[in-house]
């Protein structure tokens, strides 16, 4: 087994965008993903990488924008706040398909909100995050290895599709420890003959442009980035199953409510209660097969979140309403406790919840 | 280690000078601290929303009420350090301190004696103040086995040659210490007070 180190999730996202070849980083500080950029900081000037403090988020993701053109790894983080700033530089990433990886490590909103976690970017993130017609592929981690772990997948992810990945982690993720392994099999780097790079006079110019003065053009190109998205959509969901099997009671939970949902159905279990968990890793594309697979036994579902019920609408399109999904949830920067989601499950098995 | 500190002293205060995490504050353990009566310095807005890099507006009792033996929590790097700066003149002119370095080598920016040292110096130029000893806190959170404590010796060792700093002390969880008490010298059981959520 390789050696671990002892890590904050933020500073797992940094060492994993490194060991991932990302010379890049372009960010503004903002509790609680500031780690991210503090350790980019420590470390890209001593590999030859550039660490920038953008005069704000607007100007960052722009940063991420010329880069990415370059054909270069490159990434951003930012907390909520920061994102909604970022979303115009999403759309227009999105616009040129140019692969980035965003970070969002959020805390509680709207607005200014506040530092601790939440998970109520999730309709931002899993719709777009900005305007027109796209996607994003989103990572939830659920501890800190795979902090590190989606971090390269996002990478990996967003050159095969030329897309923006976005880790969607929470501000507990961001800020736990716990050790990790950094031992990763890295994809060999994806040839982009489509970076502009200079012709050397022996090309065409490539030109990287999100504005189409051809109406009928934009629409072939908004067709053929979707057939591109369904593809995605077929082949990249991740997803965990925790003793689904003979559950009469399904808890969908992603990131840190993932990890106190299973605290939950361990005690439920001990209790006789047949109940399991699905874990969404990627929330865009949700993985829909195990929720529908889980809906032919299960008779009801729980959507476990720390937002006002988000992710609840897409577990619902994916059991097609086959049975009655109820939410639990902590908002404002509160986590739902174990004992909290223990109680939704035996209030449901007793027949307290319609 | 302050409630040690108060089976020998009468007036013994904690202040937390971390400017830079607004997450985990030794606020956490406000409770625990009054009930000992131990004094907790630490800013107003610790564990709120208030996202700034805020000072306790106690903070010169630290260095005006000499008969008080007080612990600083510093924050871990240069950063978190300058907050120190503001009091380092009285610290360095009383010259009555311990400035203890928490070392772990399965930190990420700390592996090896010279990657330490070099964040050694860091906080030494912000915070204005000189370390005295080392305080060997190798550890993998919950992972961490007694080969791992074990291991990290020969690391302090290499720190403490190159710094001219002595190892005051290595520090474990409770449950390793009976295993490893004999093996190590200066070995310090600790307890841990705030438990993860999960």
């Amino acid at each position: 087994m390789a050696d671990k180190v002892l890590m904050k999730g933020n500073e797992a996202i940094a060492e994993a965008a490194i060991i991932a070849g990302c010379r890049h980083y372009f960010g503004y500080p903002i509790t609680p993903q500031t780690e991210v950029a503090a350790y980019m900081a420590k470390k890209m000037p001593k590999i030859g990488g550039c660490f920038l403090q953008a005069e704000s988020e607007i100007a960052a993701i722009n940063m991420v924008y010329g880069v990415s053109a370059t054909g270069k790894r490159v990434m951003t983080s930012s907390s909520s706040p920061g994102i909604s700033l970022k979303s115009e530089g999403l759309s227009y990433l999105a616009g040129c398909d140019l692969p980035a990886l965003v970070v969002n490590v959020q805390r509680g909103g709207p607005g200014l909100g506040g530092i601790q976690p939440s998970q109520s970017d999730y309709f931002q993130a899993t719709r777009g995050g900005g305007h027109g017609d796209f996607r994003m592929i989103v990572l939830a981690p659920a501890s800190v290895q795979e902090m590190a772990e989606l971090t390269v997948k996002g990478f990996d992810l967003a050159d095969k599709y030329r897309m923006t990945s976005m880790i969607l982690a929470d501000g507990t993720m961001g800020q736990m420890m716990e050790p990790v392994s950094l031992d990763f099999d890295i994809e060999p780097p994806v040839e982009k003959p489509w970076a502009t790079t200079g012709t050397k006079m022996e090309r065409e110019h490539n030109i990287v442009n999100s504005l189409s003065l051809v109406p009928e053009e934009l629409e072939v190109l908004n067709l053929k980035r979707y057939e591109k998205y369904k593809i995605v959509e077929e082949n990249e969901t991740m997803y965990e199953e925790y003793m689904v099997d003979d559950a009469d009671i399904v808890i969908a939970a992603f990131g840190i409510a993932a990890r106190v949902s299973k605290n939950a159905v361990n005690e439920a279990r001990k209790q006789g209660i047949k109940v399991g968990l699905i874990r969404p890793i990627t929330l865009w594309p949700f993985p829909k097969a195990p929720f529908e697979k889980a809906a032919e036994h299960a008779k009801n579902f729980i959507s476990v979140e720390l937002s006002m019920g988000q992710m609840i609408e897409d577990v619902k399109l994916a059991t097609k309403c086959k049975c009655p999904v109820t939410l639990c949830n902590r908002v404002g920067g509160m986590i739902p406790s174990p004992e909290q989601v223990l109680k939704a499950i035996t209030d449901i098995h007793n027949g307290g919840v319609k | 280690m302050a409630f040690d500190l108060k089976e020998q002293f009468d007036n013994v205060a904690v202040a937390d000078l971390d400017i830079v995490n607004p997450y985990f504050r030794t606020k956490d353990s406000y409770d625990d601290f009054k009930k000992k009566n131990i004094r907790l310095i630490c800013s107003e807005y610790a564990n709120s929303n208030v996202d700034i890099p805020a000072l306790p507006q106690d903070m010169y009792a630290i260095t005006d009420d000499k008969s008080m033996k007080v612990i600083l929590d510093i924050g871990g790097d240069d950063r978190g350090a300058l907050a120190l700066g503001r009091i380092a003149p009285q610290i360095n002119e009383e010259n009555d301190f311990d400035m203890l370095m928490v070392i772990n080598k399965f930190r990420p920016l700390t592996p090896d004696a010279d990657s330490t040292i070099e964040v050694m110096r860091e906080i030494e130029a912000a915070g204005g103040i000189k370390f005295t000893g080392l305080v060997n806190n190798s550890n993998l959170g919950e992972e961490t086995t007694a080969e791992d404590v074990i291991n990290s010796v020969k690391y302090a060792d290499s720190v403490a040659e190159k710094s001219g700093l002595p190892v005051v002390m290595t520090s474990v969880k409770e449950e390793l210490f009976e295993e490893l008490n004999g093996k190590i010298q200066n070995l310090f059981p600790m307890k841990l007070q705030e438990k993860p959520v999960v």
